[in-house]
């Protein structure tokens, strides 16, 4: 055994499965009997249904059932529950209207499940919902931001007024005011942050399966978080208490937060399934996951700061319209406010700030947190704006930043807009990544690029992210309907191996591994002596699940604590064995020992001796080797770093070639190099995506025009350079491991960097500041109209 | 997809005969369009005519004056053959770079030819290199072969079962792929052969493959990159959609153009 410990590269064991297509996914389960779902789905962004006449589908070959809303209401079938309440400025809370599992009297994008068609098989059921007729009275659609809000323009809910879901605002606004009257400089900036379509290469699938003996529910589902779907499923929409509710969420596909939400399709084959007595499965395919996955980002944005005479930010003022789509997804009133509005101090000492957010209403798919979930939104935005800043001041880029920086003495820090940041050195990320990536030498490569015809820049951005969500009392005060500690089981069996039940999930993130590694550090055994357990609410504790960055520092830590109830009655039961006293044995290397001497038990005697109490200490302690901690986290850990991007342009096409990209993170303790680097290339790849190459498209109709790979341009390997990694920590003072979180930096680091470089590539050009994506079409077009004006220059 | 009857006829002939008798069969060659589009339920044909059964289609020979290329033959094929290489190395290059390595190794140049993908690469080959068409009744010229976006001169009961591409002096073909699908934006084959200069676009018109006949004189007065500045391109009749405006996809067509003369040197 190689060293396997935190620390450590160690290979993902997970991977042998996964590459050999040996994994288990929602797809590859079939229970006996089975019967096959399809949902028909509205083909119009705004329309009354006037009626569905679902006779002829009843009537076709091999069709078990077919349902539509009404029906499903009747059953008394509740909507889907939203998970966070945001309040108005007035203190009043949000709209919140309803969002039944199928459209009851109205679908509101196109996409939206009318009816579904339930049969003997996939083919049939298609079939079937092609002889679905449904009269729909089509109305006007406001699928865009600009569209909803309108005067007059058409409601998306009756008797949302404006298609405003809550106008918020977080900050002080007088100082903010003073602040931009005794300014020297005021930079502003308008900007969209561009919506994007997850795409995880696993489309959702959910299995439901009723058993009428024990009256027990089963749901197989696609989740990143299978106790929050058990929760909001059965509480919420179909009332199954929760001890006749399982929910398994096996080897799932990469979720970037698209799976953390309860959709309809889990409520209607579990609710399919215990009308028909007989298993029910609905697999996505990739048209629907484009049209009912819930997608991310989508703001407008107008940003200003006030600067005073040697570029130091005096106070920052945003106004932000987010689109939360045609209804409420699971989290979607928290993502463009607590995980958006809070991060816009960033990395600065700005003292004063002010944000303003309204959420509308639009007839598009729901929105929701996609991987960064408002934080990528901020950084962007803020990003963007200290290079205007620099514009503005004529100073350096990097100067400004480093001016303006929190200075790595001054943590704890707490910003305006109420986190306080626990540890960070900001200085010492920029200036390993400066040197990474050659910032001194980038003129002498521009040159050469001008020689061979080519216009290259170079971008920059100085990021921090919260993560590791939450703790509850916090969450809790700003409308979280749910805590988010996490929970660990760890059970030491009697010869010693380790089986650990985790609350957390893993959809690709490696934690298979990363937490074998911390619990074989932390027992001093080999990796394969450790077994990790997640994923089914049959067999772990009751645990949040996986978002936001979370697992390894709420997960992890909740892991130590119950490790550590594990070693103090461990060191009670060897002080038994060994004859001395509990306070004299020390745990080391796997080892109890009595400190000073060569007696010891190891951890499998100990087990043993638990499991096996004939010479026990049973009258002061129970017998089993078994403990469950829960861990509420004290405050979000702080990740942050320096991302630099270099790109080249053609400018006879507008093709943009990232031909260089450095990112030094301080993620705090890395428990595997091997995993963090891939989980920042993975963020970092995304990140360019949503610079360079990915953007939802609606029409005026509100048909989705970009509903397929043909059209949606998800990043390929060959549009990504070679993205260089290195970290340079600082530990999270308030968690046992000091560790931070890496999923999900790359996407919140790496877009200002990607556009900082396009538009440096092009300042003689005119250009300040350009939207996401920026394409060759775009980039040309802002070429060629700038061509003249340089000939004439 | 819906159900549908399947043959496997194994010679040109009993596939016409099928083809005849049901004016709902669909011929499938590669299947590379035709299955997605069933199983998007898409298109709802009677029956499916599978060429792939029929030895006789698939095959290249090369002559003095001619590569002649079955119309089973896959663009791998096509792509790796040591021939057509050394004939008209612009056609194998354009075929390795056709899809991805599964599309090369099922698509086939009959398939592609009698689609008529307004985004496909062989149209442009096959006009700018003033091909003939054969089929099973005639011979068809490139130019009175393709007749508008996934339209050709073919008969309903006609399959293609060769294309013979004149060897030319000079080719080449250059591409801008659309980010998303990488089919061609642009794309645009160059020949000065036996058949004079012929100047192909394919991906750009709205009607799909064309030839650029103010390109083809001025390459013809002198064949060189220079010799196209200020040709331009008229924007009608080109496709304009999110990822291309009409305007952008006719500036494309001149520097790809462009490019290609460079690179036929």
């Amino acid at each position: 055994m190689g060293f396997e410990g935190i620390g450590a590269s160690v290979r993902r064991r997970e991977d042998l499965r996964f590459v050999s297509g040996r994994g288990t996914y929602t797809d590859d389960i079939n229970r006996p009997g089975q019967l096959y779902a399809v949902i028909l789905r509205s083909p119009h962004a705004h329309a009354r249904i006037r009626g569905i006449d679902t006779a002829a589908a009843k009537a076709a070959p091999g069709v078990a059932a077919v349902f539509t809303g009404d029906e499903m209401a009747a059953d008394g079938v509740g909507g889907l529950p939203c998970g966070w309440q945001v309040k108005n400025k007035d203190g009043t809370p949000m709209a919140e209207p309803p969002h039944p599992v199928l459209a009851v009297g109205k679908v509101r994008h196109v996409g939206d499940p009318v009816a579904v068609v339930i049969a003997e098989t996939r083919s049939r059921a298609r079939d079937a919902a092609e002889l679905i007729s449904v009269d729909y009275e089509v109305l006007p659609a406001v699928p865009t931001l600009e569209a909803a809000q309108k005067p007059g323009a058409p409601l998306v809910h009756d008797g949302v007024a404006g298609n405003i879901c809550y106008d918020w605002h977080l900050g002080d606004k007088d100082a903010v005011d003073a602040a931009f009257a005794k300014a020297h400089k005021v930079a502003r900036l308008e900007l969209v942050n561009n919506r994007l379509i997850p795409n995880a290469m696993e489309p959702r699938a959910a299995v439901g399966e009723f058993d009428p003996m024990s009256g027990e529910y089963t749901l197989y589902t696609t989740s990143q978080n299978p106790h929050v779907i058990r929760l909001l499923m059965g509480a919420f929409v179909l009332h199954i208490p929760e001890h006749k509710l399982r929910v398994v969420a096996p080897d799932v596909g990469g979720g970037f937060g698209s799976k953390i939400y309860h959709y309809a399709e889990e409520a209607i084959v579990t609710w399919a399934a215990g009308k028909l007595k007989r298993p029910v499965k609905w697999t996505a395919d990739r048209a629907e996951s484009f049209m009912s996955d819930a997608h991310g980002r989508d703001h407008v944005t107008v940003a200003e700061m006030a600067l005073d005479r040697d570029g130091r930010f005096l106070a920052l003022r945003v106004r932000t319209q987010a689109n939360m789509g045609a209804y409420l997804s699971t989290f979607a009133p928290c993502v463009p406010t607590y995980l958006y509005a809070t991060l816009l101090a960033g990395v600065y000492t700005t003292p004063a700030i002010y944000a303003e957010v309204k959420a509308v209403f639009t007839n598009s798919v729901p929105v929701d947190a996609y991987r960064g979930a408002g934080r990528p939104e901020a950084t962007f935005l803020l990003e963007r704006l200290v290079d205007i800043c620099a514009l503005e001041m004529g100073m350096d880029r990097v100067e400004i930043r480093r001016r303006n920086f929190i200075p790595a003495s001054a943590f704890p820090y707490q910003t305006p807009v109420a986190l306080q940041y626990d540890s960070g050195d900001y200085t010492a990320t920029l200036d390993a990544c400066l040197k990474a990536a050659d910032w001194a030498g980038f003129e002498a490569r521009r040159a050469e690029a001008k020689r061979r015809g080519k216009l290259r820049g170079i971008g920059i951005s100085t990021y921090i992210e919260a993560c590791g969500i939450a703790p509850s009392a916090v969450v809790g005060s700003l409308g979280a309907r749910a805590g988010l500690y996490e929970v660990a089981n760890i059970r030491v069996n009697p010869t010693g191996s380790i089986t650990v039940f985790t609350g957390t999930h893993s959809h690709g993130q490696g934690h298979e591994t990363t937490f074998a590694q911390l619990i074989a550090d932390q027992f001093g055994v080999p990796m394969s002596q450790v077994e990790i357990v997640h994923g089914d609410t049959a067999r772990i504790p009751f645990g949040m699940g996986t978002y936001g960055s979370r697992s390894i520092a709420v997960g992890g830590s909740a892991m130590v604590k119950a490790a550590e109830k594990i070693i103090a009655k461990g060191k009670r039961i060897a002080a038994h064995l060994l004859e001395a006293s509990a306070d004299d044995i020390e745990f080391k290397d796997g080892k109890f020992q009595v400190a000073g001497t060569d007696r010891a038990k190891t951890l499998a005697e100990v087990s043993l001796a638990a499991y096996v109490p004939h010479n026990y200490p049973i009258e002061e302690l129970e017998p089993g080797l078994e403990e469950t901690a829960f861990y509420d986290p004290k405050n979000f850990t702080y990740p942050g770093g320096c991302h630099i991007c270099e790109v080249e342009i053609d400018p006879d096409t507008g093709v943009v070639e990232v031909v260089n990209f450095t990112a030094v993170d301080d993620v705090g303790r890395v428990i595997n190099p091997m995993i963090v680097e891939g989980q920042i290339q993975g963020g970092v790849a995304q990140g360019i995506g949503q610079a360079l190459l990915e953007t939802c498209v609606y029409d005026a109709d509100g048909q989705l025009l970009s509903g397929s790979m043909m059209d949606y341009t998800m990043p390929r390997a060959d549009d990504l350079p070679n993205i260089t990694v290195g970290t340079a920590i600082t530990l999270c003072t308030h968690n046992p491991l000091g560790v931070k979180g890496c999923g999900e930096v790359g996407a919140i680091g790496s877009p200002p960097a990607v556009i900082g470089a396009v538009v440096d590539a092009l300042k003689d050009y005119g250009v300040r500041h350009l939207d996401m994506p920026a394409t060759p079409h775009r980039l040309w077009q802002i070429i060629n109209a700038n061509r003249p004006r340089m000939a004439a220059e | 997809m819906y159900d549908f009857a399947y043959h496997r006829p194994s010679s040109v002939a009993d596939a016409v005969k099928l083809l005849a008798a049901d004016p709902d069969a669909k011929v499938m060659s590669g299947g590379m369009t035709l299955i997605p589009t069933l199983k998007q339920r898409l298109a709802r044909p009677s029956a499916i005519i599978d060429l792939s059964g029929i030895q006789d289609l698939v095959g290249i020979s090369v002559s003095a004056s001619a590569v002649t290329i079955k119309a089973m033959t896959t663009h791998a094929a096509v792509a790796s053959s040591a021939e057509v290489r050394k004939a008209i190395p612009a056609l194998a290059e354009m075929a390795a770079h056709i899809g991805d390595a599964q599309v090369r190794n099922r698509g086939t140049l009959g398939g592609s030819i009698a689609n008529h993908d307004p985004a496909a690469d062989y149209p442009a080959a096959v006009l700018a290199l003033g091909a003939t068409v054969h089929t099973n009744t005639r011979r068809i010229a490139a130019d009175d072969f393709f007749t508008g976006m996934f339209s050709t001169a073919l008969a309903a009961d006609e399959i293609v079962t060769a294309v013979e591409f004149p060897i030319p002096e000079k080719a080449a073909y250059v591409k801008f792929p659309n980010p998303a699908s990488r089919y061609a934006m642009v794309g645009v084959f160059v020949a000065k052969g036996p058949a004079g200069v012929r100047v192909a676009i394919t991906g750009a018109g709205a009607n799909g493959v064309f030839r650029h006949h103010a390109m083809e004189e001025a390459l013809a007065r002198n064949w060189s990159p220079d010799a196209l500045e200020g040709v331009g391109t008229d924007q009608e009749g080109l496709n304009g959609d999110i990822h291309a405006s009409k305007e952008y996809r006719a500036h494309l067509v001149g520097v790809m153009a462009k490019r290609a003369v460079a690179k036929a040197g």
